[in-house]
């Protein structure tokens, strides 16, 4: 892989649920790319398509959810339409993922032991004791002490912070060349929150490992991610570079939702809220999708808004955007 | 682990005895055998002589004191009928029915769970479809019937199993058995079938609704994003969690099996404890329905401690429970 490639560059994407009341467009148009050593935070509020995105790329969308248009080229190679063999060998293996809630993601009756050795297994032509003991490195390197005796025990026996470690472990186990987060910090309490975000952002500079870390939280992508796309309705309506974009936000969507973060300077004054909510997917009007709660709609936004032309990698879909300086 | 065990034998301990009592004082008000078993020509004298002899001019609660010492002793009564001890009479035809009974385990376990895990597994096509509404007529059909219509069908119409009787046994440590032979198979085939059908419908329908319910987990999705074949991911991650409640149900559900095995037992002409326990209740023959009744005891306590065994062996949350408690 060149050093400047992208790992992976998603060009209008579209998964679409195909219901028994009508088509879902989960995911409409999405594009981004990211580089090795490069984290890119997917953001947007529940619905806005972006766990729906991290499946499509590891083709794991369920039925009636189909990937229907668009191309996802992981290293240089169109993986959109791969057949499920060829994207049972990148699961797990180029391409990890880490899942949001750590209670859920180990199987609860077998031995953690069984469910690393076998992440090495499926994709390694190796001995079981080669793969146990590369099981006990990664379990090593995301902090988890006495690994050997760690290996024995069942998911239970751990807290939700320790599982959520594991689970990074397990998907470092095969040296991947992508890590898709899903909220994976969202179950956890604050000071667990940091410590895996901190191990996250290690590993990704040290490995040069691309990530995609998909989340609600903007606190969270600030302090880790290199650059930022934020979703609403299955499309993404800005991209840019992190600073950028969280300190001058110009779609009213962006600039709504970090003004809605509370802070310090704006201690004993109401909180800014979006008013509304989040439009049903199904059978969207055309149009602004964020347009309903916008305090700068007006009859343009009837029309869909292209995304403006990236002034490097930074892109908006509004036709009213907040000058830079506005902001 | 062995806490738990002597735990659960002294509760089973506790529940032998409370059933001995209510099996005892039971069968006592059922009915008279004496009426039954004597010459209606003898006179009085003979009679009396008759019921002491038989030890029941003694009162109710010392006849069960005798009873009990007697149970610990490993002497159960002797048949009024055939006067032979009771245990021996059980013990002679219990491995004709335990083995109907592992049989029709073993035929709905080997066939109901792939059924099931299948129809859980695509939930929409037509063979999902086929495979729980034939559930539903293994739920409903009676045993009896369906046992005749067997007969009928295989045994009469097209004569290629006969319907009655244990066929060729040859002996396995010392018990006598019919599956090892080909004749004592053919034998055995068709009461198994008909006796598996109704718990085959039930670990179908257990494994497909465990199915249903785990492939949706994350941890199900999480072992395919890890890149398991799905093979690995269905034969390890989904059944291994489905076994739980499978294990259960078949383990609580085995004693059931004893149970109706008496109906299949009596359908086929099969000589095992079924038709003993029906003929002895015929004839208010006391020793051997109390025995047959305290050996059934036992089996499901036992039962119950092999599955809570297992339980914790299958599923790891069970055991830290248990060192807790």
């Amino acid at each position: 892989m060149a050093a400047n490639a992208p790992a992976l560059r998603v060009e209008n994407l579209e998964t679409h649920f195909f219901t028994k009341a009508g088509v879902v467009k989960a995911v409409d148009g999405v594009s981004f790319s990211v580089e090795r050593a490069q984290i890119l935070g997917l953001v947007g509020e529940s619905g806005s398509g972006k766990s729906v995105t991290g499946f499509s790329i590891l083709g794991l969308v369920d039925p009636p959810g189909r990937v229907v248009g668009g191309r996802i080229l992981f290293d240089g190679q169109d993986i959109a339409n791969a057949g499920e063999a060829q994207m049972q060998s990148l699961r797990g293996n180029r391409i990890a993922t880490i899942f949001q809630d750590p209670m859920m993601t180990l199987n609860p009756v077998l031995r953690i032991e069984t469910q690393m050795v076998e992440t090495v297994l499926a994709h390694q032509e190796v001995n079981r004791e080669t793969a146990r003991k590369r099981a006990r490195d990664a379990l090593g390197q995301v902090g988890i002490s006495s690994p050997d005796e760690r290996l024995a025990a069942y998911p239970h026996q751990f807290s939700g912070g320790m599982r959520q470690r594991v689970a990074i472990a397990i998907a470092l186990l095969n040296d991947p060349d992508l890590i898709i987060a899903d909220e994976p910090t969202t179950a956890l309490d604050v000071t667990i929150q940091a410590q895996i975000l901190y191990e996250a952002q290690k590993l990704c500079r040290e490995r040069g490992t691309a990530m995609i870390w998909i989340t609600h939280d903007l606190a969270v992508v600030a302090g880790l991610a290199d650059k930022v796309s934020v979703m609403y309705a299955g499309r993404i309506v800005e991209a840019g570079a992190i600073d950028q974009v969280l300190d001058h936000p110009v779609h009213p969507y962006t600039k709504g939702l970090i003004g809605s973060v509370p802070s310090r300077n704006k201690r004993g004054s109401p909180l800014y809220q979006i008013p509304g909510t989040t439009p049903a997917l199904l059978n969207l009007a055309p149009g602004c999708a964020f347009r309903e709660r916008c305090p700068r709609a007006d009859p343009a936004c009837l029309e869909e808004p292209g995304l403006s032309e990236p002034v490097p990698e930074r892109a908006v879909r509004c036709f009213h955007p907040y000058a830079e300086a506005e902001a | 682990m062995s806490a738990f065990v002597i735990r659960r034998l002294l509760q089973s301990i506790a529940v032998v005895m409370v059933m001995s009592l209510i099996v005892f004082f039971g069968v006592n008000i059922v009915g008279d055998p004496v009426d039954m078993l004597i010459n209606p020509e003898a006179d009085q004298a003979d009679i009396e002589a008759a019921i002491r002899a038989l030890g029941l001019d003694r009162p109710a609660h010392e006849q069960y004191w005798y009873f009990l010492v007697n149970a610990f002793k490993g002497d159960l009564g002797s048949s009024f009928i055939f006067g032979q001890p009771a245990l021996q009479l059980i013990v002679q035809r219990m491995p004709a029915t335990l083995e109907l009974a592992f049989s029709a385990l073993f035929l709905s376990v080997l066939i109901g769970i792939p059924l099931g895990v299948y129809a859980g597994l695509r939930p929409d096509t037509l063979a999902s479809k086929t495979i729980m509404s034939g559930s539903i007529l293994g739920f409903s059909l009676p045993t009896f019937w369906v046992g005749l219509m067997m007969i009928m069908i295989f045994a009469v119409i097209l004569g290629w199993l006969p319907s009655t009787g244990r066929g060729e046994t040859v002996p396995l440590f010392g018990v006598p058995v019919s599956f090892l032979t080909l004749n004592g198979l053919s034998h055995l085939l068709m009461p198994a079938v008909n006796l598996a059908l109704f718990k085959m419908s039930l670990v179908t329908r257990l494994a497909r609704a465990g199915t249903r319910e785990v492939v949706h987990q994350d941890y199900i999705k999480f072992a395919r994003a890890k890149g398991l074949s799905s093979r690995r991911v269905v034969m390890v991650h989904v059944l291994k969690n489905i076994m739980i409640p499978v294990v259960t149900v078949i383990g609580l559900e085995f004693g059931g099996l004893i149970a109706f095995s008496v109906v299949t037992e009596s359908v086929f002409a099969w000589p095992g404890m079924g038709k003993l326990i029906i003929e002895s209740i015929q004839n208010l023959d006391r020793p051997v329905i109390v025995a047959y009744l305290m050996i059934t005891v036992l089996m499901f306590v036992f039962i119950n401690l092999v599955v809570d065994v297992l339980y914790s062996v299958l599923d790891p949350r069970v055991r830290l429970q248990d060192m807790r408690a």
